[in-house]
């Protein structure tokens, strides 16, 4: 196993600034100035520490980010479920080091009117970046709170002018077994597929993640180009896309392909509607409070009053 | 023998101990009343506990019916006084097990539990299998095996189906990656196979010795 302890080793400005100063911080900085403030994590840790490489540059959305405090860069980069790296939460964070994330190509497909390969950088370009706090449920039963940066996936999508046929979006991670090692065992279909409907991917919430904690994202957190959806089960949030195809039929995603009858192609976060396995109306914080009390799931990861609406009518016991 | 009482069973104690010293050390650790190096047990302390109390409780086992076909292979029937030891051991982890679930991972409720096993096959079994091993370790005493007699070697065969529960409970909670719970599918019907081929050469001996008894008038 390779196991690169300079690296594990490495302190981070995260990890040694206290969530409550982190957060204060950032208030005095925001609240101070009376507006949005572009700024990079590198001031916030120590001054020894000051712009590690790859801060990236973003404003903080606070009206879509939770108040909650963030999990530690710590939990959030060594606690994965990324099974392209191996099936253990520890494998992603110790076999994803030398992954390489540039260059890197996204194909653009399906009925739209712009479509083609386009560099990352291309993808990137437009698109000024916005750190949110956002709850992350993962199907598991466990939560974690983190502090993602990106831009809404919306933007991006507009830009390749879907036509009327396009009712869904579907996107593939990078098959190469050669660097993602998970690949070379059948524990699940390769390459991974996720999918959502059109005003799913929409919706202003969704979110294609670039970052984490203000620096560019880990490879094992989905490096260099992720989706997150909030109110979803973690497993939707499919990483290191290649793939954006706009579809007129709804995608055959991976987990809902593998055991149909525990996950479904919507995998709303829902209380009621548990898995076979186990119960989905609690949930186990990663975190401080480990050993305290499971914590209530909430309809929609919390997020039911900008959700809801888009599945009004729908029996989510049948399309869970 | 006497360096078996006094020396390879305090060893085989104290090793067998380690899983349980080490989850004991990371769960201080992970509480911050303790800083004690190397031992880690990462973002979700119960979820490790849970599992790998689970893992100990199969290992021991499956360590305990190892033990049988190490004497007949090695000639040596030392290997069968450390039996009582490792699955005592077994149901020491198990219970660990039920006591990670119950007061870490579900708070104590005890509705919850009962939802669990009522609703979760995987639960079920597993509890099953926990129940069974009561009967087995009350009757561990020598006092219990000589007032049983032959009644305690067919009560301890319960150890079989015991040993099949755990696997299965194994492989239905794990989500997709099956290769683990597959090894132990593997260790154990190895070991059940041993026995059953044992059986039949035992049956076939004594049919050919009943034979070759009445065989001449």
């Amino acid at each position: 196993m390779r196991k690169k302890s300079t690296d594990s080793a490495k302190i981070l400005p995260s990890d040694i600034t206290p969530y409550g100063r982190y957060l204060s911080r950032r208030t005095l900085l925001g609240g101070g100035l009376g507006l949005a403030v572009t700024q990079s994590i590198g001031g916030f840790g120590r001054t020894a520490f000051a712009q590690p490489a790859g801060a990236l540059t973003y404003v903080r959305n606070a009206a879509l980010s939770v108040s909650d405090a963030p999990n530690s860069y710590s939990d959030i980069s060594t606690y994965n479920n990324y099974y392209e790296f191996g099936t253990d939460k520890s494998d992603p964070s110790e076999n994803a080091q030398k992954f390489h994330t540039r260059p890197w190509n996204v194909t653009i497909g399906g009925e739209a009117e712009v479509t083609g390969n386009f560099s990352v950088e291309d993808i990137l370009k437009p698109h000024p970046l916005e750190e949110r706090i956002y709850r992350l449920r993962c199907v598991e039963a466990w939560s974690m709170v983190v502090p993602w940066v990106g831009f809404p996936l919306g933007d991006l999508l507009k830009r390749f002018k879907p036509t009327s046929k396009a009712k869904f979006v579907e996107f593939k991670t990078l098959y190469d077994p050669k660097q993602m090692p998970g690949q070379h065992t059948s524990v699940l279909e390769w390459p991974y597929v996720e999918g959502l409907r059109m005003d799913e991917a929409m919706h202003p919430l969704t979110l294609m993640a670039v970052g984490l904690y203000g620096k560019v994202l880990p490879n094992q957190n989905g490096a260099p180009l992720r989706l997150i959806v909030p109110w979803k089960y973690g497993f939707k949030g499919i990483k290191a896309i290649v793939s954006i195809k706009f579809t007129e039929r709804a995608p055959r995603t991976t987990w809902a392909g593998a055991a149909s009858n525990e996950y479904g192609f919507f995998a709303n976060v829902n209380p009621d509607v548990d898995h076979p396995q186990w119960s989905q109306a609690t949930e186990r914080h990663i975190g401080s409070s480990a050993f305290g009390p499971r914590k209530p799931t909430l309809p929609f990861n919390g997020y039911a009053a900008q959700v809801a609406s888009l599945y009004s009518g729908m029996d989510l016991r049948k399309f869970f | 023998m006497p360096q078996i009482r006094w020396l390879w069973k305090p060893l085989v104690f104290l090793a067998c101990l380690l899983p349980a010293l080490h989850l004991t050390a990371g769960a201080l650790n992970a509480v911050g009343l303790a800083h004690i190096g190397g031992v880690a047990l990462g973002a979700d302390p119960v979820k490790v506990m849970l599992h790998t109390c689970g893992r100990w409780t199969l290992n021991f086992v499956m360590i305990t019916l190892c033990m049988t076909p190490l004497r007949d292979l090695t000639h040596w029937v030392g290997w069968l006084r450390f039996r009582r030891m490792l699955g005592l051991f077994a149901f020491f982890y198990v219970l660990l097990h039920l006591s990670v679930y119950l007061l870490l991972d579900q708070s104590g409720k005890l509705g919850a539990l009962w939802q669990d096993i009522v609703k979760r096959p995987y639960i079920t079994i597993g509890m099953l299998g926990l129940l069974l091993l009561i009967p087995l370790a009350v009757t561990s005493t020598n006092k219990a095996q000589r007032r049983l007699g032959r009644r305690w070697t067919r009560l301890h065969r319960l150890v079989y189906l015991i040993a099949i529960l755990g696997v299965w409970h194994f492989w239905w909670q794990v989500k997709k990656d099956i290769r683990e719970p597959l090894l132990y599918v593997c260790g154990l019907t190895l070991l059940l196979g041993y026995r059953l081929w044992k059986n039949r050469q035992t049956l076939a001996r004594v049919s050919v010795a009943r034979l070759a008894g009445t065989g001449a008038p």
